[in-house]
C-alpha cells in the first residue's frame, strides 16, 4: 500500500515534470486545423509540416547556427580565462585572494538589468551591435564567475605535493598549469563547460538588446518574437520549441550526474 | 611550505574582463541615472537627483515594485515547499531513479522563453489544454487577477529542479545513522523531519533562498515573453519596467535610475542573506 502511494507520487511528478514538453511536441505534429480542435487530443493525422515551415520560411537555421556558434565560443573562452584564473586561485600566491573570490562572487549577483544600458552604449559606441563578438564577450564575462568557482574547488582538491614535486622537477607555473593540472580536473572542466554552454543557449535579456537582425539573433529571442502574419503561428513555435530543446533534454539524460555535481558545487560549497 | 610563484598572471585575464564589462557598466549606469538622456535625439543632460525624486512619486515604478514583491515571494515559498517534497521523495531508492532524476531536470534545462512559450499555448483560453482539463474558461492571460499567477506557476515549473537538486544533495549529507536511531526510539516521520532532517538542513535552505530570491527578484524573461508585463501592467516586474523604459521609450535616464534601484535592492538582499548564512555556519 504504501510502496503504492509512493510509485504513484513518482508517477505524478514525472508527468508533471515531462508534461508540457511533451504536450509541445504532441502539438508540433498538429496540422492547423487540429490546432483550434477541442478537446484538444492527439493528433490523428500527424504532419511535419511546422518542421518544414521554420527551416522553409523562417531564417531558422542561420538562428541555430548563431546560437551554436556564440554558445561553444562562450564556453570555450570561459574556460580558458577561467581554469586560469582559477589555477592561480587555488595553487599560487595571490595577495588579497578571499578578497577577490568574494569580489568574484558578488559579480554574480549583479543583475543582468542593471549593466544593459550601459553595455548597450558601449557596444553602439565600439559598432559591434548586431554581431556574434558583442554576445560572446558579455557572456563570457558573466559566465565567469560560476566557471572560477567550480574549478577552483576543482584545483583547490588536487593535492599540493603534485604541485611542488612538478616544481622540484623544473616545471614552470604555465607548463603545471597545462600539461598536470588541466588534465587532472577534465571531470570539472567538462561540468563547467556544460554549465556555461546551457547558460549561453538560453540567455535571452542581452541577446535581444544587443541582436536585431537574422545575422546575430539567436534561438530564445527568435522564439520570443516569432512572427506571425494574421495569428500567432503555435504549431511553428510549438516546432520551434522541440528542435532546439531536444539537444538539452539529450546532454540531461546523457549528463545528468555531472550537471547535479556543478550545480551544486557552484551553489553550496560556496 | 616552499614559497609559491605568483599568480598575478593567471589570474589577470578573469579580472580585466569583469572589470570591464560588469563593475565599469555599474559605474556608468549610475552615471547614467543622474542624467536626462535620451538616446536618439543624443540629449544628455546632467539632473542631479531629479531622476530618483521623480522614481519616488512614479505609481508605474511602485506598482512593479508590488508586482515584483508579490512574485518573489509567492513562487520562493512555493519553490520552496514543492521542492522540499519532492527532494525527500526522490531521496529514498527506487528502481529507475537516475531516469526519474533526469527527466525532473528537464524544467531547468529548457530555455525560459521556450517555457514560456509553451505555457502560453498552455493557457490559451479557448484551445489551452490547461482549462480543458480544468473544464474552465480562464483567461489566464487576460485577467488581471490570474496573469500575475499564471507567470508564478510557469516560474514555479521551471525553477523548482535547481531547488529539488540542491536539497537532495543536503539531504545526502545527513548521517543515516541518525535517520535509524529516531527510528528505535519510535518517533514518526513528522516527528524526524522536524527534529532531524529540516534542522540539518536549514544552511541548504537558506543557500537555496539566496539564490532563488536574488533570481526571482530581477525576472525578466519567464514573465516579458509569457505576458509582457500586461493586462494592465499587473505583471510587470521592475526589470520588465526598466526594460520598457530603457528599450521601448529609449529614456536612458531614468531607465538607468530603474536599473540602479534593482542593482541596490538586489544587493540590500544579498547582503542580509549572508548575515544569516554567517551567523548559522558559526
Amino acid at each position: 500500500m504504501k510502496r503504492g502511494v509512493f510509485y504513484f507520487s513518482i508517477v505524478l511528478m514525472v508527468l508533471y515534470c515531462s508534461g508540457p514538453f511533451l504536450w509541445q511536441f504532441i502539438t508540433s505534429l498538429k496540422p492547423d486545423y487540429e490546432l483550434t480542435m477541442i478537446p484538444p487530443v492527439i493528433s490523428k493525422n500527424p504532419t511535419a509540416i511546422h518542421y518544414v515551415s521554420i527551416f522553409r520560411e523562417h531564417p531558422f537555421l542561420r538562428i541555430i547556427l548563431n546560437s551554436a556558434i556564440v554558445a561553444s565560443s562562450t564556453t570555450i573562452l570561459s574556460l580558458i580565462i577561467g581554469s586560469s584564473c582559477a589555477f592561480g586561485l587555488a595553487k599560487l600566491r595571490v595577495k588579497y585572494k578571499s578578497f577577490i573570490l568574494g569580489f568574484i562572487l558578488s559579480v554574480s549577483m549583479f543583475p543582468p538589468i542593471a549593466t544593459v544600458s550601459p553595455l548597450y552604449i558601449i557596444i553602439r559606441a565600439l559598432g559591434i551591435r548586431d554581431t556574434w563578438l558583442a554576445l560572446v564577450i558579455t557572456y563570457t564575462t558573466f559566465s565567469l564567475p560560476l566557471s572560477i568557482w567550480i574549478l577552483t574547488n576543482f584545483f583547490k582538491e588536487i593535492p599540493d605535493e603534485i604541485y611542488l614535486a612538478a616544481r622540484v622537477d623544473g616545471c614552470t607555473p604555465y607548463q603545471i598549469f597545462y600539461k598536470i593540472m588541466l588534465p587532472l580536473s577534465l571531470p570539472g572542466i567538462f561540468t563547467t563547460a556544460i554549465l556555461v554552454f546551457i547558460f549561453s543557449w538560453n540567455e535571452f535579456l542581452f541577446a535581444l538588446t544587443f541582436t536585431s537582425t537574422p545575422a546575430s539573433r539567436t534561438i530564445p529571442v527568435a522564439i520570443a518574437l516569432f512572427p506571425g502574419l494574421h495569428e500567432v503561428p503555435w504549431g511553428d513555435i510549438a516546432a520551434a520549441s522541440v528542435v532546439v530543446t531536444i539537444p538539452l533534454i539529450f546532454i540531461v539524460f546523457a549528463f545528468q550526474r555531472r550537471i547535479v555535481e556543478g550545480l551544486t558545487s557552484g551553489a553550496i560549497k560556496g | 611550505m616552499t614559497k609559491r610563484e605568483n599568480g598575478y598572471g593567471f589570474v589577470m585575464p578573469a579580472l580585466v574582463l569583469l572589470s570591464f564589462v560588469t563593475v565599469y557598466p555599474i559605474f556608468y549606469v549610475f552615471y547614467l541615472s543622474l542624467h536626462r538622456k535620451l538616446l536618439i535625439f543624443d540629449i544628455s543632460k546632467y539632473v542631479g537627483l531629479d531622476n530618483y525624486l521623480f522614481l519616488l512619486q512614479d505609481d508605474r515604478f511602485w506598482n512593479a515594485m508590488k508586482n515584483t514583491v508579490y512574485f518573489t515571494a509567492v513562487s520562493v515559498s512555493l519553490e520552496l515547499l514543492i521542492g522540499l517534497s519532492l527532494a525527500i521523495l526522490l531521496h529514498r531508492s527506487f528502481r529507475f531513479k537516475g531516469l526519474v532524476r533526469a527527466i525532473v531536470l528537464i524544467p531547468w534545462a529548457i530555455p525560459t522563453v521556450v517555457s514560456a512559450r509553451m505555457w502560453e499555448w498552455m493557457y490559451n483560453t479557448d484551445f489551452g489544454i490547461l482549462n480543458y482539463m480544468l473544464g474552465a474558461k480562464i483567461n489566464w492571460l487576460g485577467d488581471t487577477f490570474w496573469a500575475i499567477h499564471a507567470a508564478i506557476l510557469m516560474d514555479v515549473w521551471k525553477t523548482t529542479p535547481f531547488v529539488v537538486i540542491l536539497l537532495i544533495a543536503g539531504l545526502k549529507v545527513i548521517p543515516q545513522e541518525l535517520y535509524q536511531a529516531a527510528k528505535i526510539d519510535g518517533a514518526g516521520n513528522w516527528a524526524i523531519f522536524r527534529r532531524i532532517t529540516f534542522p540539518l538542513l536549514r544552511p541548504v535552505i537558506l543557500i537555496v533562498l539566496i539564490f532563488r530570491t536574488l533570481d526571482a527578484f530581477r525576472v525578466f524573461d519567464a514573465v516579458y515573453v509569457l505576458t509582457g508585463g500586461g493586462p494592465a501592467n499587473t505583471t510587470e516586474t521592475l526589470s520588465i519596467y526598466a526594460y520598457k523604459v530603457l528599450f521601448q521609450t529609449l529614456q536612458f535616464g531614468y531607465g538607468s535610475t530603474l536599473s540602479v534601484t534593482v542593482f541596490l535592492f538586489i544587493g540590500c538582499i544579498s547582503i542580509f542573506y549572508i548575515k544569516i548564512l554567517s551567523k548559522e555556519m558559526r
